[in-house]
């Protein structure tokens, strides 16, 4: 199809404009990191002057004084252990569904959707209560547990779409070629359904560095307070300094590592967030 | 019925346990406990008061202004960031579905969004909105001096923009998916036939993609009536601003009075539900293969 000039000029804004939005809060917030005190005011979209300061004081003091260094590996270990335990929970469901025959497999779907349904205020209460009572307030297990439970519908419906495009009649025919059922699994099941689960695993992981209501309501301590939270509760190095160049500055290291993640593997988590919807 | 359909049973429920054991712990329990909390007196604070108070709770909610109030709060954000968002990313998605050049560009910038923390995008748009250290008001057409936080409507024209940024690129993911199920044979054969662009949008695309619309939009509308990560970061409530859950939030979390707090997530729950049977039945969008 040929494209007029004008077309193409038209089409060229249309780009900018849709990019220039994407990217406006993200490039305000570096460049806000780099903001010394004296300039965090400025206004001006592009520092004055550069410094490091704002990223230095997030890590002086080593672990127990910074204030950024342990819910950083708070958030990395929460959201990688759900990730693991929820992919390998709904690849067991997503597999059952996809290709086993029982009673109760329409009513396992429509209980995941309904639970991506569910309101997350809702539970927090009860949770508050039960995990003090439990003692998992404030605790790692705390936060993955609830992490688990919203994120196995979305892991779930995305394992089940790709699991149903898999070619399941190879496992047979690599066995008639003389694999035994275990290479058959290993050598043909598991390099088809990789991709799937990868992708599942990202949204989830996403999921689980994102939320922000259980990250507040069930900790109270660094000793499991995520990014998203600590970020809530940061003070400036005195009552008259704003932390305003501090929390831009963590929220740079939180963001670019997923932003560059999620560009890397874009095409997975188009294809994940779209699975099955297609059909609706 | 034979051993071989027996097993596949029982390995089918084998598998799907875990997972459902793990979706039920934390919904189904907790939802019936909050029901038990809302009927009784309970704070925190007091330990010693309590007892079984029956609906006196939810007579103190809704009789209260501020649940109306955030209530009303709730539905103008959702329906407003709902409609703007359906509208850009239908905009969007056609744009991409007809992409002369740079589509991967485009799809790669609608996913910067989706990958930001919330709370980071809702940072960023503050500071930037802020009077003090943000860009905006140095912008032509906006006064200097203008306190975006400062007023009700502002602030929540600031809260809606940065929930639109958010999820916008979700809409229109869900809706090029749906848009690239049409037969493109069907846009040929009305051209032919004389059809105008906006004649064949409205008779062949809006149609056809009514299915993918009304699950795009009930996804949406119910993560929408969850709002709070933006307004709690932004505003905080001041203003009038709060949402729902940033009322349940302060009962049970803030102020420790999980009675009173239950009955606002029993109610939000209710919200939720009426909101999904609305979609559901009287817009009859079908039981949707996708979770989102």
């Amino acid at each position: 199809m040929e494209h007029t000039a004008r077309e193409k000029a038209l089409w060229t804004i249309c780009l900018t404009l849709v990019l220039i939005f994407a990217l406006i809060p993200v490039l305000w917030i570096i460049s806000l990191s780099f903001k010394t005190p004296a300039t965090i005011t400025d206004q001006s979209f592009i520092p004055t002057e550069f410094s490091f300061d704002n990223y230095k004081s997030l890590f002086e003091g080593g672990i127990s004084e910074s204030p950024f260094i342990k819910p950083l590996i708070n958030s990395l270990g929460i959201a990688l252990i759900t990730t693991f335990i929820s992919i390998i929970l709904a690849s067991f469901a997503a597999y059952a569904i996809a290709r086993l025959d029982f009673p109760g497999r329409s009513v396992m779907l429509a209980g995941a959707l309904a639970i991506a349904m569910f309101p997350p205020i809702s539970t927090v209460g009860p949770l508050f209560d039960m995990w003090r009572s439990l003692g998992l307030y404030d605790t790692w297990p705390g936060l993955i547990i609830p992490y688990l439970t919203f994120s196995l519908p979305l892991a779930i419906y995305t394992l089940v779409a790709f699991f149903r495009e898999i070619p399941w009649d190879l496992e047979k025919a690599a066995q008639v070629d003389g694999a035994t059922p275990f290479q058959a699994f290993t050598k043909v099941i598991v390099p088809l359904a990789a991709p799937g689960m990868f992708t599942a695993a990202i949204l989830v992981f996403i999921f689980a560095w994102n939320d922000f209501l259980f990250a507040i309501s069930l900790t109270s301590s660094d000793a499991s307070r995520t990014v998203p939270a600590a970020l809530a509760f940061f003070t400036g190095d005195s009552t008259f300094t704003q932390p305003t160049g501090s929390i831009a500055a963590a929220a740079v290291l939180v963001t670019v590592p997923i932003i560059i993640f999620v560009l890397l593997f874009q095409r997975r988590i188009v294809a994940g967030l779209t699975s099955g919807a297609v059909k609706g | 019925m034979s051993d071989r359909v027996k097993s596949e049973r029982r390995l089918g429920w084998l598998l799907c346990a875990p997972a459902a054991i793990a979706m039920l712990a934390v919904t189904a329990y907790p939802i019936g406990y909050a029901i038990v909390l809302s009927l009784q007196q309970v704070d925190l604070r007091f330990p010693d008061e309590g007892g079984w108070v029956g609906l006196q709770n939810y007579g103190a909610v809704l009789s209260s202004g501020l649940w109306w109030t955030d209530l009303f709060n709730t539905v103008f954000l959702s329906v407003i960031s709902v409609s703007i968002e359906l509208c850009l990313g239908m905009a969007i998605a056609l744009v991409m579905h007809r992409a002369i050049f740079g589509r991967g560009l485009v799809r790669t910038s609608v996913l910067i969004p989706y990958g930001i923390v919330t709370v980071v995008a809702a940072f960023s748009w503050q500071f930037a909105f802020a009077p003090d250290t943000g860009f905006v008001n140095h912008l032509p057409f906006i006064a200097d001096d203008k306190d975006w936080f400062g007023e009700r409507f502002s602030a929540f024209s600031v809260i809606i923009m940065a929930e639109v940024w958010k999820t916008t690129p979700f809409m229109a993911l869900l809706l090029l998916a749906g848009l690239t199920t049409i037969d493109d044979g069907l846009y040929d054969a009305a051209k032919v036939d004389g059809a105008s662009a906006w004649q064949r949008f409205t008779r062949i695309t809006l149609p056809l993609m009514k299915p993918a619309i009304l699950v795009a939009l009930l996804f949406r509308t119910l993560d929408a009536f969850r709002i709070f990560d933006t307004i709690f970061i932004m505003t905080n409530g001041a203003q009038d601003t709060q949402s729902v859950s940033i009322l349940g939030y302060q009962q049970l979390i803030s102020r420790l009075n999980l009675g009173l707090g239950s009955a606002v997530s029993v109610l939000i729950f209710i919200c939720v539900l009426v909101i999904a049977v609305f979609f559901v039945r009287v817009l009859g969008a079908r039981q949707p293969e996708g979770s989102r």
